[in-house]
């Protein structure tokens, strides 16, 4: 059995009183250590899939599973905590917290968990260390280049050594030179950390980074 | 970083809107706690008043005097141990005339004895000669007692009109017209704040001739009992004694009258607690606002917090907090601003009160209005927080 399970998924928003589908009875299986690329046009439902995997939102029917446990199935608490121990978001516009320093927004997610300040600040360390800010520790976000900001998000997508990284158009935001670092340092995350990863993009070279690419159009795979 | 840094963070985000807010609730609370100190005062006031002093009064009103004649069968009612009177004045100030204080004429040697518990003579002129006083008056008193136009003044008035001892004093008479003039030769200091010091006493002998054309009529009657116990009898005994008279009596004991006093301020005391109210809801109204905009432009980092993992509850107290924050703190500073500025500037609205004291009651109220404050404009924000949906939230941005 894969890292991830989806069976069947189907969602669709309400527009008013009009129904719009967005995935159509889904199913797809990434094992544990996979780097998954999802392409496809505006609209095909790669973020909303993306979503329903992180358990950020809920499908209309179907079923998703992580590790084996059925994740539609938890009560919004657990959730939220299943959330902070198993996956880390990587957002396309970086969304990091502006009044807070590299180091701070790092630490963020392990406000959650029981640790001592002086070891969670060691953890948020260790992450800005593996994507290469160990000396912007203080710096606050504006003070950051746009590769720069995106890597310190990266670093509290992985400070809590989540299984899963999720990320929507992680280079969408970049220059060609970030955008290359930014897809250097997610290979690596997989490759020596053996994180799993699906990252959702437009761009086919970025895609190339990835051990496969699935392709969505109007809410179901297309290869 | 902790979750209370975090608050505290937040806090700092906007410095300028915190501040103001901040400062908003201070000034609403700074209101609340001055407004109910009115009414502590009033009620200080009242309490000054002794269940061993009774007050005669005439029948129908304050303002109807008692003859003077009445003064020696008082004193012959069993239970009475010494008897005074006076009159209230009613004077202006002819330079200001919008600068009120009290001026009270009363029969000294027997009045001083009774209130020598609840004042003390600081300052006083004294002359060359030593000049008897009668008994039981301080022999700081010894040159006001021989002089017909002396006065004893407040503390308290005394230092507000930069006044010196042996100056003369002119005021216009409003009752009994004329120029009047006193000579200051002593001042008081009230052992209780809430006694007041802010009135002018002098002889009441000086009043009857120059104003009443050497008439003995009398404002009230201060009776001093020997047992307060028997406060009742010794009312029904008055009143009794003159109820078919041409000027029937209403008795009652001091702390009573000072009430009747209170009284007459009506409805003001409910329309100053109105008014505290009223304000605080008017900035309850602006936090809530405030905490309202704060959150409103968070809403995509709540979504980003709740990817990462932060329960609905943990934004919920979080923002609750940052709301709390605000309002307990300036109200916590307001509401001791009120206590400790009021108090200590002894404030007492132009002599119309005593200085005015802010009971820690108030203060304890304040604070807890200030605590409901902060629930209140918190928790919608906190509210809309905590339901939030992630996809919402981060479509606000992405």
């Amino acid at each position: 059995m894969g890292l991830v399970t989806v069976r069947e998924v189907h969602k669709e928003y309400r527009r008013d009183t009009q129904a719009v589908p967005v995935l159509a009875g889904l199913s797809l299986d990434i094992d544990e250590g996979d780097f998954v690329a999802l392409m496809g046009p505006s609209g095909s439902g790669k973020t909303t899939l993306l979503n329903l995997i992180g358990g950020i939102d809920q499908p209309t029917s179907g079923e998703v599973s992580v590790h084996g446990e059925a994740i539609g199935r938890l009560a919004p608490r657990q959730l939220a905590r299943w959330r902070s121990r198993n996956i880390g978001y990587i957002f396309q516009l970086y969304n990091l917290i502006p009044v807070l320093t590299a180091i701070q927004n790092v630490e963020l997610p392990l406000l959650l968990v029981k640790m001592k300040g002086k070891e969670r600040l060691e953890r948020a360390k260790h992450a800005l260390d593996i994507v290469g800010l160990g000396d912007r520790l203080k710096h606050f976000p504006r003070q950051l280049s746009g590769g720069q900001e995106q890597r310190v998000a990266i670093a509290r997508a992985i400070v809590s050594d989540p299984t899963l990284l999720l990320a929507d158009e992680p280079t969408g935001d970049l220059d060609r030179k970030s955008g290359e670092e930014i897809l250097s340092l997610l290979e690596r995350l997989n490759r020596e950390f053996r994180k799993t990863i699906i990252m959702v993009t437009h761009d086919p070279h970025a895609a190339e980074r990835a051990h496969r690419v699935l392709h969505l159009d109007k809410g179901v795979l297309s290869n | 970083m902790n979750l209370f840094s975090l608050v505290l963070v937040n806090l700092g985000r906007n410095k300028l809107r915190t501040t103001l807010t901040l400062m908003s609730v201070v000034v609403a609370l700074f209101l609340f706690c001055a407004l109910r100190g009115v009414l502590d005062t009033l009620a200080a006031s009242i309490k000054v008043g002794s269940e061993a002093r009774l007050v005669t009064r005439n029948a129908i009103s304050l303002i109807f005097p008692l003859p003077l004649s009445y003064r020696e069968r008082l004193l012959a009612i069993p239970g009475v141990k010494s008897v005074s009177y006076a009159n209230w004045f009613g004077g202006r100030d002819p330079v200001d005339p919008g600068n009120f204080y009290a001026q009270f004429a009363c029969d000294a040697e027997t009045y001083m004895p009774i209130y020598d518990a609840d004042v003390e003579i600081i300052a006083a002129d004294s002359s060359a000669v030593p000049l008897p006083v009668p008994a039981g008056i301080d022999p700081k008193l010894a040159m006001f007692m021989s002089e017909r136009d002396a006065c004893i003044v407040g503390q308290s008035l005394f230092k507000r009109m930069k006044w010196k001892l042996g100056q003369k004093v002119p005021v216009s008479g409003t009752i009994f017209p004329g120029t009047w003039t006193f000579t200051i030769r002593a001042v008081y200091h009230a052992k209780d704040p809430a006694f007041g010091e802010e009135s002018m006493l002098f002889h009441w002998k000086y009043l009857s001739e120059k104003g009443m054309g050497g008439q003995g009529i009398v404002g009230w009657y201060v009776l001093q009992l020997g047992d307060p116990g028997r406060a009742g009898e010794v009312t029904r005994t008055v009143d009794a004694l003159y109820a078919n008279s041409g000027a029937a009596t209403h008795t009652e004991t001091e702390r009573a009258f000072q009430a009747g006093f209170v009284s007459m301020y009506g409805n003001v005391p409910f329309l100053i607690g109105v008014i505290g109210i009223a304000v605080v809801f008017a900035i309850l109204l602006v936090a809530a606002n405030t905490m309202m905009m704060a959150t409103r432009e968070r809403t995509a980092e709540f979504g980003v917090m709740k990817t990462l993992g932060f329960a609905d509850a943990t934004l919920f107290r979080l923002v609750l907090i940052e709301a709390g924050i605000i309002t307990f703190g300036g109200g916590t500073l307001g509401a001791l601003l009120a206590k400790f500025a009021i108090e200590g500037s002894r404030f007492n609205a132009g002599g119309f009160l005593p200085p005015m004291t802010i009971s820690w009651t108030t203060v304890a109220i304040g604070i807890g209005v200030a605590v409901l404050m902060g629930a209140t404009s918190g928790i919608i924000p906190a509210l809309q927080a905590s339901r939030l949906r992630i996809v919402d939230a981060l479509r606000r941005v992405e």
